[in-house]
């Protein structure tokens, strides 16, 4: 049948394919192509003020490679994903879950739980910068009635990291748990009507049914969890102080091109950086992506 | 069963609780004076809700140039990416001609890059074109959406090809079958479409932070990040300033809660 496939293109679907197609090859091509081919050449260039750049061949990697700061924020960013990717999905998941049972009240719960997702990231920071004032901060207040802390929350350079990544929970996790019940809801019901009859209990149900069905999404949902943990830049910039120990212990790959191209000016350093960002997620969604057939089911 | 409802409630309500508890108390403190805000133990509600919190945020910052900034580029960008990713995406999964495979996979490697690599490029192409601190300027990045395109095609793909065909047979233009069946017919996905690109806009904050120098034309996200440089110690005023900040975007959300879900939901294809 494949071989009998038409290789003549009708006229009109050409001259339309294209005009369609125009205005966003157009803009793929000024604003992200040859953006991103930029980059990569700023990236091996030096400014020399007022916006001209001359070639510096691998100096700027070369001082990357040996600069601490960097290191420390590859650092960061692989401690933020690791801790908060986990957590979102099995949150989410959690969440999914629990509002896909015939229970009252769905609307409400959901309406609830997507609250921080409707946020701006930036008032969202400035709520949570406040909940964990290390003096008057609700949290600390709390904590000190069963008598922990006070927890210096923003400040200490070993913990705030760790406040970054609660708000980042905090806001990822209704996005996801609306993907992973769309997901849920296409399994069909009569699945689990069956392994009820087998007596499979409501644990076993989930990871001989739900898991493996809703792998495929579940998939998507890691993925973008990931990528976007890679870039965390936001709750960052809003919540740490800039130039201090605790900047230091917590600054991502994506706040420190921020920092290099658009603070101290240093475009070339900065592409550098962001160069270095892109290599490592393509690196991390490429071997997902190896990973999948071991435990997506399509 | 009874017994499992309960369990799934009570883990509901806890997280429900976690959800809100920042939002009500972003609310109760914008109501306190700055010494009612530090009292220890603190109080939950404040003596008398004092609007003047509001009044002083609203006074230090232009809020209605943000609102007015932050919906020009809201709906920019909307129009602009819904329009030319649905161009796009019927070229890419109705019509066939060369070169469309290629311009397939060029849209899912843009997906897969993170946006900080194009930034400082788009951010010297703005100032090049002389359109930093404007509406053209935020909108910049998003004229056309390598997502939207994928997101629409996938739409597109589920129209059967009857439909078209009989059209052609009664001698109707493509660009015809494009706008007065197709679209009609994606009307959910363009729909799904314009609130992701809607709330991501709405959520930007380093494109606005680059793209915009004077407080006057900057959007909500970035202007509010101002008044934290500010004023960084009076909560009361930065909690004022949150509300003043976030109240649209869940009004609009509470008024096309169904939409915004199903939106949401359709986003998360499988890869």
């Amino acid at each position: 049948m494949e071989k009998i496939r038409r290789t003549k293109y009708k006229k009109d679907q050409v001259f339309w394919g294209y005009l369609f197609m125009l205005p966003t090859v157009a803009g793929l091509i000024i604003l992200n192509i040859k953006p991103a081919i930029d980059t990569i050449i700023m990236s091996f260039s030096r400014s020399t003020g007022f916006g001209n750049m001359t070639f510096a061949g691998w100096a700027n990697y070369q001082k990357l490679f040996a600069d601490k700061e960097v290191w420390q924020s590859l650092l960061n960013t692989i401690l933020y994903s690791v801790v908060s990717v986990p957590l979102i999905v099995v949150f989410s998941m959690l969440a999914a879950v629990l509002m896909n049972q015939k229970i009252k009240g769905l609307t409400l719960y959901r309406t609830l739980y997507i609250l921080p997702v409707v946020a701006a990231p930036t008032a969202v920071a400035m709520i949570w910068k406040w909940l964990f004032n290390s003096q008057f901060g609700l949290i600390n207040q709390l904590l000190a009635k069963v008598g922990i802390g006070p927890v210096n929350w923003l400040a200490d350079p070993n913990t705030a990291i760790y406040t970054v990544i609660i708000v980042g929970v905090w806001s990822a996790i209704g996005y996801n748990m609306i993907l992973l019940i769309a997901g849920l809801q296409e399994i069909p019901a009569d699945y689990y009507e069956s392994a009820e009859l087998d007596g499979a209990g409501p644990v076993r149900q989930f990871f001989t049914i739900t898991l493996p069905l809703v792998s495929p999404t579940l998939f998507f949902v890691v993925v973008t969890t990931i990528i976007n943990a890679f870039q965390v830049f936001d709750s960052i910039f809003m919540m740490i102080k800039s130039s201090t120990d605790a900047m230091y212990k917590t600054q991502s790959l994506a706040y420190l091109f921020y920092k290099y191209s658009f603070i101290l000016n240093d475009k070339g350093y900065g592409s550098a950086i962001v160069v270095v960002l892109l290599v490592v997620i393509l690196i991390i969604t490429a071997i997902q992506l190896k990973l999948q057939k071991k435990w997506v089911h399509y | 069963m009874k017994k499992n409802h309960m369990l799934v409630h009570v883990m509901l309500i806890l997280g429900a609780v976690v959800m809100v508890v920042p939002f009500v108390w972003m609310i109760l403190t914008s109501g306190k004076t700055l010494h009612e805000s530090m009292m220890i133990p603190p109080t939950l509600w404040p003596k008398r809700f004092r609007w003047d919190n509001y009044s002083a945020v609203w006074a230090m910052l232009p809020f209605a140039k943000f609102y007015l900034n932050t919906l020009l580029l809201i709906v920019g960008r909307v129009f602009f990416s819904v329009a030319t990713s649905a161009m796009a995406a019927y070229a890419a999964a109705r019509l066939r001609f060369p070169g469309r495979n290629l311009f397939f996979s060029l849209v899912l490697i843009q997906m897969m890059i993170p946006s900080q690599i194009f930034i400082t490029p788009q951010y010297m192409l703005a100032q090049k074109l002389g359109i930093l601190d404007s509406t053209m300027g935020l909108i910049l990045p998003g004229f056309v959406s390598a997502f939207g395109t994928f997101l629409l095609r996938q739409f597109f793909l589920k129209i059967p090809a009857e439909l078209e065909e009989s059209a052609v047979l009664d001698g109707a233009s493509i660009w015809t079958i494009f706008f007065r069946i197709m679209l009609p017919l994606v009307r959910s996905g363009l729909i799904a479409l314009g609130i992701f690109t809607a709330l991501f806009a709405f959520k930007d904050l380093m494109w606005p932070l680059i793209a915009t120098t004077s407080i006057e034309k900057t959007t909500l996200s970035a202007g509010l990040a101002n008044l934290q440089g500010q004023y960084s110690t009076n909560y009361p005023q930065l909690m004022a300033g949150s509300l003043l900040a976030v109240w649209p975007m869940i009004v609009l959300f509470m008024i096309f809660q169904k939409k915004f879900i199903q939106g949401i939901a359709t986003t998360g294809g499988k890869l």
